[in-house]
């Protein structure tokens, strides 16, 4: 038997882009099983926490382990589902829902091989997950901004992950979406995912989580059992009582500069 | 002469099965192209394979070979900057056309060649194609589509959202590069047939095209690979025909025949997506009160039904009746505003 390892394991973690730090000294542990809320105001970096901890953006200091291996060695992607922010899910081409949810499965697929039996019944059980069989054939840009979003839950959930991490998938979604979209996360809680979510407001998916990790201005503020949303509020603003929006890397560089 | 015996021409038939070929690869690249919104990617390319046909044409190289190299460059290029840039790569792009184009007139006037011989790979000349043009042509283009058609899985995800990809472990650098070389290459073949500055359109216009009609991707790149036939051979059997009569370069003649059919499937499209947008099902949202509806008098004891004429779209558990602006439910003996 094998010591159970923890899906997440950041340590001392910072970010920095553009050469100016975003992230510091985030500590942040998630055990299978767990529930996270990640929360905060606008621009208090729990977008780039999340970009951090699937690998998106490197570390500058720090170390992350998913599953306990080092992200530079880490292989295993297919434990790992990722829900991105929707508004990165468009294209110029005409693309299916079942096709949208197929390429989840690509994880789990060698190159130049057709899909299995199995790969096919995941991305079914996906599609029914989200509630969304019926529209399989539906091109993706006549559904609604809440529908969509369960496509691309399904998307990640066809590849089988053990970790689920969304970012905002409740963000300009309609409050009949939100509740299936709150739905189909608590049938994973039953089942024992461990879930990693980004959210401005919890909404109806406050009963499903079990912990809360603040965040305020790249730091980790808060972190322990569930907020109300006021709360979340009144933790933001204690310090900043006229808090401004405000842009952590100010853009001084023309459309040809690296990033 | 008529058409059969300008078919039982050497240089025909090889031209042939050069536009049968670049037909199927030119609009397989292209749909990825397309999906990652860089249309223009494919005529970029075509500009800087122009310096690479006339740095074949100085040296005395064969300028398909040249070509490949210096595109496949090029196309490089355009991926990089497009990949540390903020913009989606119109810059790179523009820097691209400008320098390959004036780099390929500027190597032809030093070489001493003639415009003239350019021109045949601008806008295409069958007449050019050799048999060893021709092996090379579909070596290149078994390749593409083997590329496009197998990998599809991959190269669809990446471009449909990077972010998903990378997490999902997909290399997307090496696949956008990969992707960028491709179509670099459909350039180069398909410039014997329809030239390097017309190009772009046979990557771009069956896809425009198969979309008008489709809702998947897949028979999206499906129907385009079959127009892009179309449109090349049938293109190429015009300028043939035309050139008894007249001085008909290929190139414009099958751009001029695929944007027929983008014409012809344009207005079908918008019908069709108008009918669906119509015909969506209402939201399954009840009215707060009973609103018995007044004006079913001017219909003059109108039965809505199957086939009565008025637009019948699903709303929750029944059927509303679409006109003059309301939207009637039967309810008993008469129909509810919804």
């Amino acid at each position: 038997m094998h010591t159970p390892v923890s899906p997440l394991e950041l340590t001392g973690g910072s970010v920095a882009i553009g050469g100016r730090p975003i992230l510091r000294g985030i500590d942040l542990t998630v055990e299978t099983g767990d529930f996270v809320a990640l929360m905060g105001a606008n621009g208090s970096g729990k977008t780039t926490l999340v970009r951090a901890l699937t690998g998106l953006l490197p570390l500058s200091a720090g170390e992350l382990r998913l599953f306990g291996t080092p992200i530079r060695e880490y292989a295993a992607w297919s434990r790992i589902g990722f829900v991105p922010q929707r508004s990165t899910a468009s294209s110029g081409v005409p693309t299916s829902v079942w096709e949208v949810v197929a390429s989840g499965r690509l994880t789990h697929r060698k190159l130049l091989r057709p899909l299995s039996k199995r790969d096919r019944a995941a991305i079914d059980h996906a599609l029914d997950v989200v509630r969304m069989s019926d529209r399989r054939h539906d091109g993706v840009t006549e559904l609604s901004g809440g529908q969509q979003q369960r496509v691309l839950i399904a998307r990640a959930l066809a590849g089988e992950p053990d970790l689920l991490v969304l970012d905002e998938p409740t963000a300009g979604v309609d409050l009949p979406s939100q509740q299936a979209l709150a739905d189909a996360l608590g049938r994973l809680k039953a089942d024992g995912a461990t879930v990693v979510l980004v959210a401005h407001e919890l909404g109806p998916l406050a009963p499903l989580v079990d912990r809360a990790v603040l965040m305020r201005d790249g730091r980790i503020a808060y972190d322990g059992p569930p907020l109300a949303d006021h709360e979340v509020l009144d933790q933001h603003t204690h310090h900043h009582p006229t808090s401004t929006p405000h842009d952590h890397t100010p853009h001084f560089d023309i459309p040809l500069d690296r990033r | 002469m008529n058409i059969w015996d300008l078919l039982s021409l050497g240089f025909m038939q090889r031209a042939l099965i050069a536009a049968v070929f670049t037909g199927l690869a030119a609009p397989a690249v292209g749909t990825y192209l397309v999906q990652r919104r860089l249309s223009l990617m494919g005529d970029g390319i075509g500009h800087v394979a122009v310096t690479g046909v006339a740095l074949g044409l100085l040296t005395g190289t064969s300028p398909t070979w040249t070509a490949v190299v210096v595109a496949a460059l090029g196309a490089i290029a355009i991926e990089v900057i497009r990949g540390r840039g903020h913009t989606n790569g119109d810059v790179a792009l523009a820097l691209m056309f400008y320098g390959g184009l004036a780099g390929g007139v500027l190597l032809t006037g030093l070489g001493g060649q003639s415009t003239s011989l350019l021109q045949s790979y601008l806008f295409g000349s069958i007449t050019t194609i050799s048999p060893t043009d021709v092996w090379v042509t579909v070596g290149l283009t078994v390749v593409v589509i083997v590329v496009c058609v197998g990998l599809a899985p991959q190269l669809y995800a990446v471009a449909q959202d990077p972010e998903f990809a990378k997490v999902a472990g997909l290399r997307v650098g090496a696949y956008n590069l990969a992707v960028a070389v491709l179509a670099a290459v459909s350039v180069t073949v398909a410039m014997r047939t329809v030239g390097l500055l017309l190009v772009s359109a046979l990557m771009v216009v069956p896809v425009a095209t198969a979309q008008q009609l489709t809702r998947s991707f897949r028979t999206t790149l499906l129907a385009a690979m079959l127009l892009g036939i179309g449109a090349s051979v049938g293109g190429l059997l015009l300028a043939a025909y035309a050139s008894f009569s007249a001085n008909v370069a290929p190139g414009p003649s099958i751009v001029l025949l695929a944007l027929a059919g983008f014409a012809a499937a344009w207005p079908l499209g918008v019908w069709l997506r108008s009918r669906r947008r119509l015909r969506a099902p209402f939201a399954p949202v009840l009215p707060e009160g009973h609103d018995v509806s007044d004006d079913h008098d001017h219909l003059e004891g109108h039965v809505h039904g199957e086939d009565c004429g008025h637009l019948a779209v699903a709303h929750g558990d029944h059927v509303d009746y679409v006109h003059d602006g309301h939207r009637h439910a039967p309810h008993g003996e008469h129909y509810d505003e919804h």
